[in-house]
């Protein structure tokens, strides 16, 4: 039988398409002016995040809307979650200027890919189907694969690029293979009708568990926790640091996104079964995460095993939602806007520290090894005492943004029962206040070996010195932006 | 009754640090004396609240609350009782003597190390306000901060390792505590008010759980045995100033924590683990002894000096009588004074020698008279000479102990012979004599700032020990209120 066509509800997501269409703009731009004009590229890149920044604010309506056949869902934690992730490419865009263009890299590619994958991340954000969750993240992957080779000539990179590619595809591959599992118990792919289906029991439960196993592989591979982490110090490490930027910020809030989506909103009747996967990847990354960097030379593998350990701490809070048989939705969303809020932190300071990483780089020259760092205080004390802010907020010593994150994470936990699991986790934490504190012992009582200035535009001294100044706010007055995730999820849930 | 008097005492040398950092280290003089005015001003503040004191009034005083993370129901909650008010003057008032006494030593970075030490002294006294748990956890973890910077720039050649694990042990201690911490506020129903903690009804397994973490968090700190080792170690690398707030103040930190928070909030955990920490107190007490007796370092040997004092602490709180623990509140304010004397007259000797080692002394009476008298005092006070302030705490603490039990406070009395035998075996051997060597010869006596700072601490030791009352009378409604509460089972 026939159907009419009929015109999908375009409104909700405006972002998306202004961001597409300003994507083939500059693509076309770029081909017609040729290299003559090179600073029309990220000049555009940034209206354009500017100008999807503005549309999403003016349509902010806290209401969760369904468009696109209920593919597409537009709801305040999509607006939110938007709303910070073009704040963080917008900042890797400023601290990546001037590191891409001493290298010859800051061609029109790597803006257009950044813009792609920032589509990908807020379709992956916007999803309410399992197809639209999977485009989102091809898309996103595709981009960040082709950014990470995009040094061509570095064989480090092309290898990273390669192990990301393979390690992607095969991650790709177990979440697809989970979602046609779910998909054939339940025999629809939207999320809505998932957890409808789910619940009623209709669905063959043993299929459901099995494809819930393959769907939180994939994720975990996308997380990058514990035992599918071997892909981050390689791909931190071997890709251009402006890339490592945005590896390590923004797609975690996507991946936020996508584990809320798929574990919360589609699979929630499966929450006794997923709450211990978690548990288990949580205890695992914190561990090995923090364990591991303590032996790391490089400040980049460093931070990726820290991201590894701060992604276990995530999961602790999303572990913690339900105890027993009885679902506390006060429980649910103090868990919940716990990891929300963790994950919003950890971008923060992700993004300084590694901000931090390219402001000390200049050309010929990559600050990638601790040692770098070494005496920092004497040739640069306000920044020393930003990455020192930085490093003690990772750390998750107070008055910083990192330590109100690890507070309300574990006080999710305890809440839900699981003393030993937190007393693991904190006893791990100390372990890794160890390598922080060293990158603080290099700057602060070591001497420096390069007395060289920094060469920073003022744009990223000025961002830098905020998002220092940043996580030192929210620290002292951290009670805004926790109310704001919990706001965002009681409506969101 | 809102005052703004201990918000003013932590955030005056907190603020007060910024324009000192702002300077930078090239305007030494500048910064010098910018300090001087910001840690006087820190102290002139906390005066009114010991002369606006109620004695009689047995809570909290000078009482400020405010919501601060109403997400989780933190409150910026700050009050003194009897406990802790001193403690906010006496870390006022070292403060003052540390920006003197780093006057012109500190050659490097010098406004980095005042603006540390200022923020420093307003953690610390955030900590004695404190009445909102996380508020103190907070506080408590911020403050390690600061002494990481100061033992690892201006430390001794071993600086790094010292730093490392005085903030690596802290922390073990304090996450436990963090634990605990959120465990009682879902016991309590979603509060971390201290007060309605105090009220707090928990049966004796828990209680037992959460004394042995908050065991962890302060024993650490105190440092009672066997978790001091740390304490040698950041004494003997730390600059001068370094060790007289770590030994003078921060150490008290976790004795207050054991008033604060132990006694109160788990009083049948402390009745039940109470021989055990009595048991560890007098190990601090009679071994640490001996351990000080065979030190070549005088760093070291008032380090392990300040673990026994401070065993005599952690023994007079545990032995529940009002003897014992006003007795150790006064042993603590004590300890402040002459520990901070002692590792200054230390200092004093180190600038001139740079060496700490006993054995490359000897004879300093000959060059340096004034000194060898200020030195003489305060060896005195340490090893409990009445009419001195060490005297008067620990002969309380004794009396409470035999009244408690005549063996226990037989073997706290053998520190008075051990801590006179380490102390006075080290100045003698330091001072008198014949001048041992040609840099002894060298000497040059105290000038005038050092003069005043030893002044200032000898009036302070001497008063206290002569007329003690000023300082117990504050004390009394408090502990008095503090035992009757501990009497009382939460089972």
């Amino acid at each position: 039988m026939l159907k009419n066509f009929v015109m999908p509800d375009l409104y909700p997501a405006a972002p998306e398409l202004f961001l597409a269409a300003m994507a083939c703009i500059i693509l076309l731009v770029d081909a017609l002016t040729g290299s003559t004009r090179r600073w029309l590229a990220p000049v555009l890149t940034m209206l354009t995040l500017i100008g999807c920044a503005l549309i999403t604010y003016a349509t902010l309506d806290g209401m969760a809307t369904l468009t696109f056949s209920n593919m597409f869902v537009d709801d305040p934690l999509s607006d939110f979650l938007k709303l910070l992730l073009y704040f963080a490419v917008i900042t890797v865009l400023i601290y990546g200027r001037g590191y891409l263009a001493a290298r010859n890299l800051d061609k029109a590619e790597y803006y257009l890919l950044l813009l792609f994958a920032t589509l990908g991340m807020m379709v992956m954000i916007s999803a309410y189907n399992f197809l639209t969750l999977y485009l989102g993240l091809e898309l996103l992957s595709l981009s960040l694969y082709a950014m990470v080779a995009i040094d061509r000539d570095s064989s480090r990179a092309t290898e990273a690029a390669m192990k990301y590619f393979v390690l992607g595809a095969l991650a790709s591959g177990l979440l697809l293979y989970g979602m046609s599992m779910i998909y054939g118990a339940t025999g629809t792919l939207e999320l809505g009708r998932v957890a409808q289906a789910v619940h009623e029991g209709v669905a063959n439960r043993t299929i459901l568990v099995f494809g819930l196993v393959f769907l939180v592989s994939g994720i975990a591979f996308k997380l990058g926790v514990v035992p599918f982490h071997m892909w981050i110090p390689d791909v931190y490490h071997g890709a251009p640091t402006a890339v490592t930027l945005l590896i390590s910020s923004a797609p975690k809030l996507a991946a936020f996104a996508m584990v809320l989506r798929l574990l919360v909103s589609g699979l929630f009747g499966l929450v006794e079964h997923w709450q211990i996967m978690l548990m288990l990847m949580a205890v695992l990354s914190i561990g090995v995460g923090n364990l591991a960097a303590i032996a790391q030379t490089n400040i980049k593998r460093m931070l990726g095993y820290s991201a590894i350990s701060h992604m276990g701490f995530m999961l602790l809070a999303l572990m913690s939602g339900v105890v027993g048989a009885e679902i506390d939705p006060i429980a649910l969303i103090n868990a919940y806007s716990s990891a929300l809020y963790y994950s919003v932190s950890y971008v923060l300071m992700s993004l300084g520290a590694f901000g931090m990483v390219l402001l000390l780089s200049r050309s010929g020259y990559e600050a990638e090894s601790l040692e770098d760092f070494k005496g920092l205080n004497k040739r640069s004390p306000w920044f020393a005492l930003v990455m020192a802010v930085l490093m003690f907020s990772m750390a998750g010593i107070p008055f910083f943004v990192g330590f109100f994150a690890k507070f309300s994470v574990l006080l999710a936990a305890v809440a839900a029962g699981h003393i030993v699991v937190v007393v693991l986790a904190v006893m791990f934490s100390l372990i890794g206040a160890f390598y922080y504190l060293r990158v603080v012992k290099l700057m602060y009582f070591d001497n420096p070996v390069d007395g060289a200035p920094i060469q920073a535009g003022f744009d990223m001294r000025l961002l830098m010195s905020l998002n220092g100044l940043a996580v030192a706010a929210f620290g002292l007055f951290p009670d805004a932006l926790m109310m704001l995730c919990t706001e965002t999820l009681v409506r969101s849930l | 009754m809102n005052s703004y008097l201990l918000s003013l005492a932590i955030w005056v040398p907190i603020l007060g640090a910024l324009p000192i950092l702002a300077l930078g280290s090239e305007r030494r003089d500048a910064v010098r004396w910018l300090s001087l005015a910001v840690a006087v001003a820190g102290f002139l503040v906390t005066l009114p609240l010991y002369t606006g004191f109620d004695r009689a009034y047995v809570g909290m005083q000078f009482v400020e609350l405010m919501p601060w993370i109403p997400r989780f129901n933190v409150q910026y909650f700050l009050g003194v009782d009897g406990i802790s008010v001193l403690f906010i003057l006496l870390n006022a008032f070292i403060t003052v003597l540390v920006v003197l006494a780093g006057w012109e030593v500190i050659e490097e970075k010098i406004a980095q190390y005042m603006a540390a030490f200022l923020i420093m002294s307003g953690l610390m006294n955030g900590i004695f306000a404190a009445l909102d748990a996380m508020l103190f956890y907070v506080f408590f973890e911020a403050s390690l901060i600061p002494m990481y910077i100061i033992i690892g720039i201006w430390g001794g050649p071993n600086r790094v390792y010292a730093a490392f694990k005085f903030f690596l042990y802290t922390l073990l201690g304090s996450l436990l505590m963090l634990v605990s911490l959120l465990y009682l506020f879902l016991e309590s129903g979603g509060s971390f008010n201290l007060l309605e903690w105090h009220q707090l009804r928990l049966a004796l397994q828990p209680q037992v759980l959460v004394f042995i973490a908050f065991m962890v968090a302060f024993a650490v700190k105190v440092p009672m045995w066997p978790v001091h080792t740390w304490l040698p170690d950041a004494h003997v690398e730390a600059p001068t100033g370094g060790s007289v707030v770590l030994a003078a103040i921060m150490l008290k930190l976790g004795a207050y924590g054991f008033v604060r928070f132990s006694l109160p909030i788990l009083p049948d955990a402390s009745h039940y683990l109470a021989p055990m920490m009595i048991a560890l107190s007098l190990i601090a007490v009679v071994y640490i002894g001996f351990v000080a007796l065979v030190q070549a370092d005088m760093k070291k040997l008032i380090a392990y000096s300040s673990i026994s004092h401070m065993g005599f602490v952690t023994l007079g709180f545990f032995i529940f009588n009002q003897l014992g623990i006003e007795g150790a509140l006064v042993q603590m304010i004590s300890h402040g004074f002459i520990s901070a004397a002692m590792f200054l007259c230390v200092g004093v000797m180190y600038d001139r020698m740079h060496s700490r080692q006993i054995a490359d002394y000897g004879g300093v009476v000959n060059r340096m008279p004034k000194f060898a008298a200020f030195f003489m005092l305060f060896a005195m006070a340490n090893s409990g000479l009445p009419a001195t302030s060490g005297f008067v705490g620990e002969f309380m603490v004794i009396l409470g102990a035999i009244k408690f039990n005549f063996w226990t406070g037989f073997a706290a009395a053998i520190t008075l012979i051990l801590g006179a035998a380490y102390t006075l075996w080290m100045y003698k051997r330091v001072v008198f004599g014949d001048v041992a060597n040609d840099h002894v010869a060298e000497l040059q006596d105290i000038g005038a700032r050092e003069f005043l700072v030893l002044a200032l601490l000898a009036a302070a030791v001497l008063a206290m020990g002569i007329y003690p009352f000023p300082f117990t009378d504050v004390m009394h409604a408090s502990v008095d209120n503090l035992l009757k509460h501990v009497a009382v089972s939460k089972l």
